[in-house]
């Protein structure tokens, strides 16, 4: 049985929808199924490709569109959309709210999923530690032929058994419906989530799902702030502002995720890409240290600290041991020498504040990733560098660090590409996933 | 350069210094024409330092022998030593004194250089660092060619140094994240200040309880990435999310490994941006830490799946004082010279476990020497070897093969009596010299304990190296030449009548040769026998005395008088049918990659196309296995029982090897 309509047969067509809100009415529903089992055209991976693109394909009843309609109505998955992204620190997850529910769907809506639905969209945080991050919300959003919001959800992995034991009491697993996950908690996590929550998980691999997420929501975002960005005048800092990049012909492109960890990838085409390298320097060692060298607990904590504090007190530069630039080798006074460096020293160790340190920390972390990618440009010969990464979230000094460092020790070669989503690509990309589950 | 490694047995260091008197220590001080100081960079930008003290390191040139003395002790031993300087030294005229660390731009050129100098003269000074090997080192062999490499230099932050030749070099990269953020972080985690404190609180701990590794993630391994479970995903990744305490080792541990992988990673990104192979690594954090040369090399063989092998060096910590020395003995151009290491002056390197022997450490804690004589002749490889980057001169590793090691300390320390007596048999004249050989035997035996706690110490041990710290101690307590009044025997090859069968015996196909073709020339390494026959011969004999082996000078002695009896010898040497060459060594054994130049070049141009290598020394403890492009005889008889044995004979057996090279290989 069908129900919400739809009347677009061209792959994707999120533009064709919003030109044509007249699709639901066009197929009614004609049972008592809960609005769950239309399809769209093609595969996500073609939706984010083609969407916008292809408005002369779009619509026909012609027969063969037709066929092609019906296809796509019985594979689209049932609602709930989800995807999540289930890292060492964080789990993220992306939720598709679809706005476009008529009257009798609503009434043919199982009660689980109504129960849901209502609970994600009415609150903006969930229990302590569970956050909607409301301005990343894309309203609009046309997905699989659907007309929703797509909402950004985090919480810590620390909590995944609350959030099981949730699944659990509002019936989840009475939804039939396939949970697209990624990261290494999919893997690590999957017995937890059958025998916890009577849930099967669909694993995908973070780096497919990471490409997929960052391809896709760079597509669809059309209004509002600009998705890419960069910062025009890193090495000017009265002068430095954040200025709309188009990634709409990215490749080569290196793309460097800055979870717990730091992976590395070479992009060269939407399913032809490498992981370079890595490292285990990134914001689980950022905030692990701020809470070792000052007491901090959260991440937001740490950060707030480092905004106030001052690193040079606690590092070593180039000025403190050369007395200026150290022109031989073309190291300006101002850049560190040693890291910490001064904290060998107890006078020092005994005059620095914890501000001092966190900052310090900070910025530790964030020149050290940016001289790996800065290496592993150079060997890739790759000229775009895109990060994203919940390390990255609200904090615009290590995105300013990242901008300058770059632009700097490049010679204006590298360019810093920020996208706005930052760590929301992996479950973005898991959520693409759940039409090809079916 | 500082090296804080070791200082922390400042406190130990003053009762130390009643055992070994600066007196001794500075001995070489007196006599020297030219000083050089390395002062460390912490030292000098961080005045109020007060957790590390710093070394010093001195190098020495004395005037009349021409040896290097470098000497790096901590700073309890500075004003000792100032003062030694300003009671001898100060209103002598002739003095230069260079001092690193002052000029910064100087620093780094002078490391180079000092760099370069080691790898060039010191035979095995490069090793990789294997810590579950029996011995932990891997010796490398001296490379006719040391350029390009890349010098990582840790000290307080990083330093990426591409060399290129002996006067090129580009720091073409580096790091804030050193050794000074191990300390500097290390410091703020725990309550241990100092630095190898800290290292050694590192060893102790578990990083799997401070970092989230990959199966914390996965609970497995990231197998579609080849990312094992136990990888580390995020450096202090569980003290973010875990609200508990962590041990003061965990912290360090993970705080070693983080640095000491970051290091390592950016090394692999820059060697292979420049496509090199070889990285040496050195600064304080490396400086004999058998703790951060492992973490270096895992990392190192993780990023670039063994492609590229961490090389460390055993005398790191000189580089700068050499580098110095070097700089300000520049109008003597010290590098038309080859040097050579003198295993009597220089005290080696340091045990691999600190807990091993403690009293080892303390000592090279506490100040450590090394010495390098002077050779007066450049030394090059052997035209006519087959492969010289692949040419290793001994037989036997004593390093690797333990058994044979025991056998061998134990009958070099058997032989010492016999040693001393003719040392001072050989000097019957001076009162003294029972004393003097008193305190070579005192030495010697203190060396060959030290070998057998740590074989490693110089290098790979051998026998030749065994003979060879033998000569340097007598030359120590000059007995140049304990032999010398014994009289020079000539044997003939008296083996030849020995009964048949021989160990190896090769004799007919030897006499089936010469039927053939006469050799055109043939290079003839004598220990202490003479043979000639027809065609040409370069006989090479030692430039120095060694044992009972005929020196140069000797030789040429012996050759007029048989000249002057037997007349085939006289036209051969009118017509220089038979010269006589230096081999540019003073050892009992031989190694064909380091030979007097002059000897490469009449070999060279003579077109030697035999090469007779003869004696134990020359033919069986080294050369037994050389692969050379030309034909080769390598003639012996086993003169010891246990050898004899080993390689399936009896004493007194004959070696009597004759190898021709297959056609492809005599091409080159």
């Amino acid at each position: 049985m069908e129900l919400n309509g739809y009347h677009c047969a061209g792959e994707g067509c999120a533009e064709a929808e919003d030109e044509d809100t007249a699709g639901p009415e066009l197929l009614r529903p004609a049972g008592g199924e809960p609005p769950c089992s239309s399809a769209a055209a093609g595969s996500g991976e073609k939706a984010m490709a083609d969407g916008p693109a292809h408005r002369e394909r779009r619509i026909s009843n012609s027969t063969p569109a037709r066929q092609r309609l019906d296809s796509l109505k019985k594979s689209r998955p049932p609602f709930p959309w989800f995807g999540m992204d289930i890292g060492g620190t964080l789990v993220k997850l992306v939720y598709f709210e679809p706005k476009d529910i008529t009257a009798e769907e609503e009434q043919e809506e199982v009660e689980s999923l109504k129960s849901i639905r209502h609970y994600l969209t009415s609150h903006t945080a969930y229990g302590k530690t569970g956050i909607r991050d409301v301005h990343l919300e894309l309203p609009d959003l046309i997905l699989w032929g659907r007309k929703g919001s797509l909402h950004f959800i985090r919480f810590p992995t620390q909590e995944l058994p609350a959030f099981l034991q949730m699944g659990r009491d509002k019936h989840f697993s009475s939804l039939h419906t396939t949970l697209c996950a990624t990261g290494g908690g999919a893997y690590k996590f999957e017995a937890d989530f059958r025998t916890m929550a009577d849930l099967q998980l669909l694993k995908l691999d973070e780096l497919d799902c990471l490409i997929k997420g960052v391809l896709y929501i760079d597509s669809v975002v059309a209004r509002g702030p600009p998705e890419c960005y960069y910062y025009e005048n890193p090495t000017h800092p009265e002068n430095c502002q954040q200025k709309a990049y188009n990634l709409e012909n990215p490749y080569p492109l290196l793309l460097v995720n800055i979870g717990s960890g730091v992976s590395i990838l070479a992009v060269y085409s939407k399913d032809n890409y490498k992981r370079v390298t890595g490292t285990s320097l990134g914001g689980g060692t950022f905030l692990g240290l701020c809470c070792l060298l000052t007491g901090c607990s959260t991440f937001e904590e740490a950060l707030e600290m480092a905004s106030r504090g001052e690193s040079t007190r606690v590092d070593k530069l180039v000025r403190d041991i050369y007395g200026g630039d150290y022109e031989r080798f073309g190291l300006p006074g101002w850049a560190v020498a040693s890291s910490f460096g001064n904290m060998m020293c107890k006078e020092k160790r005994d005059s620095v504040s914890k501000e001092d340190l966190a900052r310090a920390t900070l910025v530790t972390i964030t020149n050290n990733i940016g001289s790996i990618t800065r290496m592993c440009a150079l060997n890739e010969n790759i000229e775009r560098v895109v990060f994203v990464g919940n390390f990255l979230r609200v904090n615009t000094l290590s995105m300013k660090l990242l901008a300058y460092a770059l632009d700097y020790w490049s010679k204006g070669q590298l360019k810093a590409l920020f996208l706005r989503h930052e760590g929301y690509f992996g479950a973005v990309g898991a959520l693409l996933e759940l039409l090809n589950s079916s | 350069m500082a090296t804080p490694g070791g200082t922390n047995r400042a406190s130990h260091s003053l009762d130390k210094s009643i055992t070994l008197p600066p007196d001794e220590i500075f001995r070489n001080l007196e006599n020297a024409k030219r000083f050089a100081i390395d002062i460390g960079i912490n030292t000098r930008s961080d005045t109020q330092e007060a957790d590390g003290e710093p070394l010093y390191e001195i190098s020495v040139q004395e005037e009349i022998t021409a040896r290097l003395h470098f000497i790096k002790f901590e700073n309890t031993y500075i004003e000792t030593c100032l003062d030694f300087i300003k009671d001898h030294l100060v209103n002598t005229e002739t003095k230069v004194i260079k001092a690193t660390g002052v000029d910064k731009e100087d620093e780094m050129s002078c490391l180079i250089k000092g760099c370069n100098f080691v790898l060039k003269n010191i035979p095995h000074e490069a090793f990789v660092y294997a810590k579950h090997a029996d011995s932990g080192f891997r010796f490398q062999n001296t490379r006719p060619d040391i350029f390009p490499y890349l010098l990582v230099n840790i000290g307080s932050g990083v330093s990426i140094v591409k060399v290129e030749s002996e006067d090129k070099f580009e720091r073409i990269g580096g790091s804030s994240i050193g050794g000074g953020t191990f300390w500097g972080l290390g410091a703020l985690l725990t309550k241990t200040k100092r630095f190898d404190e800290l290292l050694q609180l590192a060893s102790k701990g578990q990083h799997t309880n401070v970092d989230m590794l990959v199966k914390d993630i996965y609970g497995g391994a990231y197998g579609s990435l080849g990312l094992t479970g136990d990888l580390i995903a995020s450096s202090f990744g569980k003290s973010a999310t875990a609200d508990k305490e962590f041990s003061q080792e965990d912290m360090a541990k993970s705080l070693l490994h983080m640095i000491s992988n970051d290091i390592g990673q950016l090394a692999c990104l820059y060697a292979r941006l420049h496509n090199l192979n070889r990285v040496y690594f050195g600064g304080f954090f490396i400086r004999g830490h058998p703790v951060t040369m492992h973490t270096i090399t895992y990392s190192i063989n993780f990023f670039t799946k063994g492609e590229v092998q961490a090389l460390f060096l055993r005398h790191e910590g000189y580089l700068g004082a050499i580098g110095a020395f070097l700089k300000g003995a520049e109008e003597d151009n010290p590098n038309q010279y080859s040097w050579g290491e003198n295993y009597a002056g220089s005290s080696g390197l340091m045990s691999v476990s600190p807990d091993l022997n403690p009293m080892q450490r303390a000592r090279s804690g506490t100040f450590d020497m090394l010495e390098m004589d002077r050779l007066e002749r450049q030394l090059v490889n052997l035209p006519l070897l087959q492969d010289p980057s692949s040419y290793i001169p001994d037989t036997v590793d004593l390093t690797e093969d333990a058994l044979a090691r025991e056998y061998w300390l134990y009958c070099f320390e058997e032989a010492l009596d016999g040693v001393v007596k003719r040392a001072v048999a050989s000097q019957k004249d001076q009162p003294e010299a029972a004393e003097r050989a008193e305190k070579f035997r005192q030495k010697y035996r203190h060396k060959l304990q030290t070998l057998r706690h740590q074989p490693f110490a110089y290098g790979s041990l051998t026998v030749r190296s065994l003979l060879d710290t033998r000569e340097h101690c007598l030359n120590e307590f000059n007995f140049p030449d304990p032999y010398s009044k014994l009289g020079v025997v000539l044997f003939t090859l008296c083996f030849l009548f020995l009964e048949r069968p021989w160990l190896v015996d090769a004799y007919n196909q030897w006499v089936e040769r010469l039927k053939g073709p006469p050799h055109k020339c043939a290079l003839f390494f004598v220990d202490n026998k003479l043979l000639l026959r027809g065609t040409e011969v370069v006989l090479a004999s030692n430039s120095g005395p060694a044992l009972n082996d005929v020196t140069n000078s000797e030789l040429q002695i012996v050759t007029e008088r048989i000249a002057a009896m037997d007349p085939v010898i006289q036209t051969a040497v009118k017509e220089e049918r038979l010269i006589l060459v230096q081999s540019g060594s003073s050892s009992p054994c031989l190694d064909l990659s380091r030979l007097d130049k002059v000897l490469a070049t009449v070999v060279r141009e003579r077109g030697t196309d035999l090469v007779i290598i003869e004696g134990m020394g020359r033919a069986i403890h080294t050369n037994y296995y050389a692969m050379l492009s030309c034909e080769s005889l390598k003639l012996a008889v086993i003169k010891n029982s246990w050898l004899a044995e080993r390689l399936g004979g009896k004493i007194f057996s004959v070696v009597f090897k004759y190898e021709v090279p297959s056609k492809a290989q005599g091409l080159h």
